[in-house]
């Protein structure tokens, strides 16, 4: 049997090669691995070996010989004693057939909807087992955690001050003392190797919970989080999950200004292969805390530092849960929809207890929950009935997920729309940290007023 | 340390040889395109892995680099399938999705393949931190190039490592180039190994080019980790005969160079010691030369005979 040998590509980019010189001569007999010439690319000169065995029947072009195809027969080696066979097909045209093959599966793009489990996110107003006693949002968080914890000995948590200090926001007060320092781990101040750390853990099996300080301190750890968390399940063709919270307060404190004040909603929800779960209430941020333990995906969990204190009933039954995905209309109405999440849901409920008393507009609230996978039948549904649309989050406005909103409005219910969909975000700079400054920067009720008299027509 | 069998000579000959063959092929399908992006050969170093793969347990977990093929077929997994990713295909071992850089194994825990410098290093810490969790003896083998050694993270890792005493040992392969840049450009102190000095991580320097170098100190650096002493640098002077990637053209060293380390070939070396041991004829090396030809050739046809994968493939696995 002969064998040919053809011209390789030595780069991504190369079509043709020059043959410089050959290290074999007719006759010899070749081996796996030998050198058999040198080929001068687009980029340079180099060695290409012999990855078959024989002897060299024939050499099809000599020293010196320019613009050779990639793929074509350079020399045929084999047994001298069979007759020698040029095959026919052409090798370089089957590439380019498979090529367009790949190219097929890549142009088949078509947005395909998450799957969102299909049971409705619960509502407080009909809950039965609504605790009689108000709780903060930090317990209802520690509480969740504690609950899960006990229920699985793979859950722990780490993050920098989570144990001996009882969290820098509190929110991991008394852990360390019911699960122990094998379980509550104080990290170094070194969020890049303990978020890998943490991923590493998840790919073995373990559930971890990582906390971060705030989000700002996230972007150390950005590519552990992009690269490794939320691709491998996909690279590794359905094999290796990752089942990991990463939690902590997202977006502005008090007056911490530029670099402790950032809102990554919209960065995170952009990412495929991350659930990005934003909770505004003690009552949703126990539930979504829960399906975010329990999912085997990585999660990131926004919580924000305004809202720890922020008390109220939650159901303490330690299976319940809110399913990701889903939004909750948190109040019905029918002249105007503000489509919010996190702590922009209480400034939107202000504003609306103020349009109906002063405009009387009824306006109806969706608190998104979860941002990844977006809840947008439930954006859909509430913009048919109202007809006007306004969104309200502390994420710059350039791209969030007021933006993607947006887009999915005017895709989906273009010709339900009365007016133009108003953005109220943040204003498009750094956050300032002089008090005047930073008020002027975040979104305000009158904000919000000002945007839903402009998509009612109200001058 | 146990003494090697002859059998142990014949397995480091024939996975060795494996590897080789495997890259040789990969390297021509690339050149007819049928290999696509990245591919980083791991021709040279052969010795390295291969020297690991003797003192390994097979429930200890690895993780290394991209440059991972000749690591798979180590951990025993099958060329068919390795090659099968390379060329993208449904029966790779990522189904088609990660290619020559990501690749992984869950049930034989081979953990990647991983196409980000450094990231593997705090991730591999993580899996050792999951041994230790859930009370195992295993260890986790963490391989890193020369150029990660210059990478905050690895350096994060160590110290948790330390400060937790993680059963983690840190395999530095130092092919002498972080792409075309040599050790001595990119490194401030050219002693890799002893990186860990300062969090309290004892490190060796082997020589790559000699399997039998590299058992002995994986055999004890692997001893202490399992013990409980916490983690463990060895540094493992190699050299790759190939370029970075495959579109290299090696400008940076010279040939000279490039033929000095041919001398000390890694299988050579082991072929000698198997011949003067009479472990083996020179015939019976011949038989085992043919059916590794034959197994990659097999493999090669086996990769590009695979279908595609399914448009409907390019939904799926985002999410669990």
């Amino acid at each position: 049997m002969s064998t040919e040998i053809l011209m390789p590509a030595l780069s991504p980019t190369m079509t043709e090669g020059n043959l410089s010189k050959w290290l074999i001569k007719k006759g010899d007999n070749v081996k796996a691995g030998d050198l058999i010439a040198e080929i001068e690319t687009d980029k340079a000169t180099m060695e290409v070996e012999a990855v078959d065995e024989g002897v060299v029947l024939d050499l099809l072009f000599k020293e010196g010989d320019a613009n050779i195809p990639v793929n074509k027969a350079i020399a045929i080696i084999g047994n001298p004693n069979e007759k020698v066979e040029v095959k026919k097909e052409a090798p370089i045209e089957k590439v380019i057939e498979e090529k367009k093959i790949e190219k097929s599966i890549k142009t088949k793009i078509e947005n395909k909807k998450s799957d969102i489990i299909d049971t409705p996110s619960p509502k407080i107003e009909e809950d039965r087992n609504l605790s009689s006693e108000e709780i903060t949002m930090r317990q209802a968080l520690r509480d969740t955690m504690a609950e899960e914890m006990r229920k699985d000995n793979k859950v722990f948590i780490l993050g920098e001050e989570v144990a001996e200090y009882q969290g820098a926001y509190k929110v991991t007060q008394g852990l360390l003392q019911e699960f122990g320092k094998e379980r509550v781990l104080d990290t170094p101040i070194s969020e890049h190797g303990f978020t890998g750390l943490a991923v590493g853990a998840a790919f073995k099996g373990l559930r971890p919970i990582l906390e971060f300080m705030t989000f700002n301190f996230s972007m150390q750890a950005i590519d552990q989080i992009i690269n490794s968390a939320a691709k491998t399940l996909y690279m590794s063709g359905g094999q290796i999950n990752c089942p990991i919270v990463f939690r902590g307060p997202n977006g502005a404190a008090a007056q911490v200004a530029a670099q402790h004040s950032q809102d990554f909603s919209s960065w995170y929800s952009q990412v495929p292969g991350l659930k990005v779960i934003a909770p505004s209430t003690p009552y949703n941020a126990k539930g979504l805390l829960r399906s975010a333990i329990l999912d085997p995906n990585p999660v990131i969990f926004l919580e924000n530092e305004i809202l720890y204190g922020l008390k109220g009933p939650v159901n303490n039954d330690i299976n319940f849960s809110i399913p990701i995905g889903k939004a909750n209309i948190e109040k019905e109405g029918k002249d105007l929809t503000i489509v919010t999440y996190s702590i922009m849901l209480q400034k939107s409920k202000e504003a609306a207890l103020r349009l109906k008393d002063e405009y009387n507009i009824d306006t109806e609230i969706i608190d998104l929950q979860t941002l990844r996978p977006l809840d947008t039948e439930t954006i859909l549904n509430s913009v048919k009935k109202t007809n006007r649309l306004i969104t309200v989050e502390e994420s710059w406005p350039f791209g969030s997920v007021g933006s993607e909103i947006v887009n999915i409005v005017q895709r989906d219910a273009f010709d339900f729309l009365d007016s133009p969909v108003i953005k109220v975000n943040s204003a498009d700079v750094p956050m300032p940290y002089a008090l005047s400054l930073e008020k002027l920067y975040l979104p305000q009720v009158d904000d919000i007023i000002n945007a839903a008299k402009k998509v009612s027509y109200i001058k | 340390m146990k003494k090697l069998q002859k059998a142990d000579y014949i397995k480091m000959y024939s996975f060795m040889l494996k590897i080789r063959r495997f890259e040789e092929r990969a390297a021509q399908l690339y050149g007819m395109g049928k290999i696509g992006g990245f591919c980083h050969l791991y021709i040279g170093q052969e010795a390295v892995v291969v020297g690991i793969l003797m003192t390994i347990d097979k429930n200890d977990s690895v993780v290394t680099t991209y440059r991972d093929h000749g690591h798979m077929i180590a951990r025993g997994l099958d060329p068919k399938r390795i090659m099968a990713e390379l060329t993208g295909r449904e029966d790779g071992y990522s189904a088609g999705k990660g290619g020559s850089m990501h690749m992984f194994s869950k049930e034989n825990n081979f953990y990647g393949g991983h196409g980000i410098v450094g990231a593997q290093v705090p991730i591999g810490t993580g899996i050792a931190f999951t041994h230790k969790y859930n009370g195992e003896k295993n260890i986790c083998r963490t391989y890193i190039g020369d150029g990660a050694m210059n990478n905050g993270q690895v350096f994060e890792a160590f110290n948790l490592a330390s400060l937790w005493k993680l059963p983690v040992l840190y395999i530095i392969e130092n092919n002498k180039y972080g792409m075309g840049t040599s050790v001595d450009r990119a490194a401030a102190g050219l002693d890799l190994y002893k990186r860990g000095e300062a969090f309290g991580i004892p490190g060796e320097k082997v020589d790559g080019m000699n399997v039998f170098s590299v058992i002995e100190a994986a055999d004890k650096a692997g001893k202490y980790v399992r013990e409980g002493n916490g983690p463990y640098i060895i540094e493992v002077q190699t050299y790759r005969y190939r370029g970075h990637s495959m579109s290299d053209p090696a400008k940076y060293r010279t040939k000279e160079e490039l033929d000095n380390y041919k001398q000390t070939d890694p299988i050579e070396i082991v072929k000698a010691e198997i011949l003067k041991k009479k472990i083996a004829t020179n015939d019976e090396i011949e038989k085992i030369n043919k059916n590794t030809l034959e197994e990659i050739k097999n493999a090669a046809e086996f990769a590009t005979n695979s279908p595609f994968p399914k448009d409907s493939e390019l939904y799926t696995d985002v999410y669990l």
